[in-house]
């Protein structure tokens, strides 16, 4: 087939390259410049296509598959605002570097730059969010262009790629040829680490005597969370790590510290002060996790492995840099460690702030707190669940109390922090994994920016368990104001204009139910774990003042952090 | 300080504005860019030059070389380089004041290329310093139009060759 002279048409090159591609699932959305695809695609088998309500909603279902699957996930949306709909999706996935190869479509290239119906110049709106992109103008650079838009997505640090495809391009004929070899002269990620500064780094951790490795989703994306775990047993080694780097090590584990920075364990962030070496595994000092810069980790000797040379010394200047794979980089760290670092004192210290500040919540009123509900999830589902968060308190939330066993199960929008990014993040999971069960969990602001994608949900019966933290507030916003902005709830309290959400859910053919008992979450939860005749619903009426503990406040260094019960009077 | 930048570009659609992009975004300073062909088909040469603290410029080096279609980023700060710039400048003359403005274009080793009842018109090339001095030296009597080209600079001696540095 691949050398044949047979000539056929744009739309039928595209599903040919998908298919050499092994693309299971298409997000996408008809309209006019798609047309011809959407033909060729009637007839379609080999992949599936899923329909959905919002081309934003497209884009972050992609990337929940992306990310649950550590496939490239693929979006197909038509010309105009079927296009910039998708331009939070695509931040999105580039800020949390996820393979995306998003095709839109264009009107034909003689009328582009014409102000022609539905025309919108996406290829230059998306240029700063996104990996590449490309603009297909003749029918015989298509093949070629979709070949290296799915190489750059999901090669190197991941991230977003954009296909922009002229309605004539699609209907041109040409022969279709696949080239298996790929050659791209200005783009050569580096993979293997060089060997000496692994050596030097190596040595240095060695002879620690307050080592702490910080790993973020890098060790996710490249799949080292088995080569992370045996490194850090081996060498009996703290780790902590960033909300996107949450499953890359079990937090069930005795050397988990869990998650540092903003809203991280006091502990995490106490050992980030005190360590003498930091070894930073894909992460990249985001402002989230280091708190004033000048103050993160002060004294310690720096070890950075990041596969973007881009990422090293971006914020924080470092001591050795390691640019290449993290999997790579920690298989060889390991065969030339020189000896097990010597620590107990080390570790007597951590475990002395673990019991001198724990994470601990009020829970003796009788009222219902997001904690809780948390906390029961992790324990009933004993951190095994696939947890897609959405932005805001429960999210630090369920960072701080679900303690993730898998890599690839904590699916969050960390880089952007974009609101309703939950519901349609969780039908991609859905897609993915078939085997574990799916939580997708919202605030009640957040689960009204893109539940029209609960149609989407239910038409294809996803066993999702759709969970609502409904504290009538921007939670999030609100905690701000109450503790930096003079207690001005300045249009954060959503309680008297919020939707009743189990008719909403059981206007979407959802199953529904709501609670603002603690004593019903055991129950519910189990309700919702037995249920798998498509998506479930649960509201969890929770307190409106709860504020998330520890606290570093924003440009603050990390001793300058707000806990609970070391400072009460700080707390209302 | 400045640094001078030179880029190998794939001349391809929408090169130029995935670097011009690099700077608007992410708030790097840019005094001057020029762009035009090299003896390789289909690769542009792109000279710019920035300014910022060394943490900048090597955020700014990095940046450019992670682009797909930048085949080679050199900081020519650190190496023998040559750098010109030309300059077309109009000025005004009144009686008395045209000699005096040829003897300057002289002594900069311009060429007056362009001459009218009011006004001439002196190409000037030289290092980007030089120009900075004939435009200094040539404001007193009015200047009416400038255009500058920017800076455009190649390392001296060895050849460059199209392969991005290995970081």
């Amino acid at each position: 087939m691949s050398s044949s002279k047979k000539f056929i048409n744009g739309a039928e090159i595209f599903f040919e390259c998908l298919r050499r591609e092994n693309v299971e699932y298409i997000f996408g959305y008809p309209g006019g410049s798609t047309l011809k695809i959407y033909e060729r695609l009637y007839d379609i088998d080999f992949l599936k296509h899923i329909l959905v309500r919002h081309e934003q909603g497209a884009t972050h279902m992609a990337e929940g598959y992306a990310r649950a699957s550590g496939k490239v996930g693929v979006v197909l949306v038509t010309s105009g605002p079927g296009a910039t709909n998708t331009v939070t999706g695509i931040a999105n996935a580039y800020m949390d570097s996820s393979p995306l190869v998003v095709f839109t479509g264009q009107v034909p290239t003689n009328l582009i730059g014409n102000d022609a119906f539905q025309e919108a110049d996406i290829v230059g709106i998306t240029r700063p969010i996104t990996k590449h992109s490309f603009l297909v103008r003749d029918v015989k650079d298509l093949a070629p262009s979709i070949r290296k838009a799915f190489y750059i997505a999901q090669s190197g640090r991941p991230g977003p790629v954009l296909v922009d495809l002229p309605k004539n391009v699609i209907n041109a004929l040409c022969t279709f040829e696949y080239s298996e070899k790929i050659e791209i002269r200005g783009y050569k990620p580096t993979y293997s680490g060089h060997i000496n500064q692994i050596k030097k780094a190596a040595k240095v951790i060695s002879q620690a005597k307050r080592p702490l490795l910080y790993v973020g989703g890098g060790i996710i994306m490249s799949g080292a969370s088995q080569e992370l775990r045996s490194f850090a047993i081996e060498n009996n080694l703290p780790v902590t790590m960033t909300l996107q780097g949450l499953g890359a090590f079990p937090g069930t584990s005795e050397l988990s510290l869990g998650m540092l920075g903003m809203h991280g364990m006091y502990w995490a962030n106490q050992a980030i002060n005190h360590c003498d070496v930091l070894v930073a595994l894909g992460a990249r000092f985001d402002d989230r996790v280091t708190g004033k810069v000048d103050t993160f980790a002060k004294d310690a000797f720096k070890i950075h492995v990041d596969i973007d040379p881009s990422c090293i010394d971006k914020n924080v200047k470092v001591d050795v840099p390691i640019v290449g794979d993290v999997r790579q980089i920690l298989s060889e760290l390991r065969k030339v460690m020189p000896g097990k670092p010597k620590i107990d004192k080390w570790w007597e210290e951590i475990k002395t702030w673990q019991k001198e500040c724990p994470l601990t919540y009020d829970m003796n009123d009788g009222r219902l707190r997001t904690e809780y509900v948390i906390e029961r999830l992790s324990e009933k589902t004993r951190g095994e669940a696939i947890i897609v968060s959405d932005v805001g308190q429960h999210q630090m939330w369920v960072a701080q109390h679900y303690k993730f066993n898998h890599p690839r199960s904590h699916i969050s929008s960390g880089g952007l922090g974009t609101m309703g990014f939950s519901v349609p993040a969780s039908i991609g999971a859905a897609f993915a994994v078939k085997d574990r069960p799916i939580f997708s969990v919202s605030g009640d602001g957040g689960f009204q920016m893109n539940l029209q994608e609960l149609i989407t949900a239910n038409y294809y019966k996803l066993p999702i368990k759709f969970i609502v933290i409904n504290n009538s507030f921007l939670g999030m916003v609100r905690q701000w104001q109450e503790l930096f902005f003079d207690e001005k709830y300045s249009f954060t309290n959503l309680g008297e204009s919020n939707p009743d959400f189990v008719k909403v859910a059981e206007a979407f053919g959802l199953k529904a139910y709501s609670t603002d008992r603690p004593q019903d979450v055991d129950d519910l939860i189990d309700t919702m774990l037995n249920y798998n005749d498509g998506p479930i619903f649960v509201e969890f009426k929770v307190v409106k003042e709860d504020m998330v503990f520890p606290m570093v406040p924003s440009g603050a260094s990390i001793s300058e952090m707000i806990v609970k019960r070391l400072n009460p009077q700080r707390m209302v | 300080m400045k640094h001078t930048i030179s880029i190998l570009l794939e001349n391809r659609f929408g090169a130029f504005d995935r670097v011009a992009n690099l700077f608007s975004g992410k708030g790097f300073n840019l005094h001057s860019i020029t762009i035009g062909e090299t003896e390789i088909k289909d690769v542009m040469r792109m000279t710019i030059v920035t300014s910022g603290n060394d943490q900048i410029v090597d955020q700014v080096l990095k940046q450019l070389n992670r682009l797909v279609d930048t085949l080679k980023v050199v900081d020519l700060s650190e190496h023998e380089r040559t750098e010109r710039e030309l300059a077309l400048i109009s000025i005004n003359y009144q009686k008395g004041t045209l000699e005096e403005l040829k003897n300057i274009c002289d002594i900069f080793r311009g060429k007056v290329v362009d001459i009218n009842n009011k006004s001439i018109m002196m190409e000037l090339t030289g290092p980007p310093a030089k120009i900075n001095a004939a435009v200094n030296v040539l404001m007193p009597y009015g200047i009416k139009e400038m255009a500058r080209t920017g800076t455009v600079a190649l390392k001296r001696g060895e050849q460059i060759n199209i392969q991005k540095k290995e970081m």
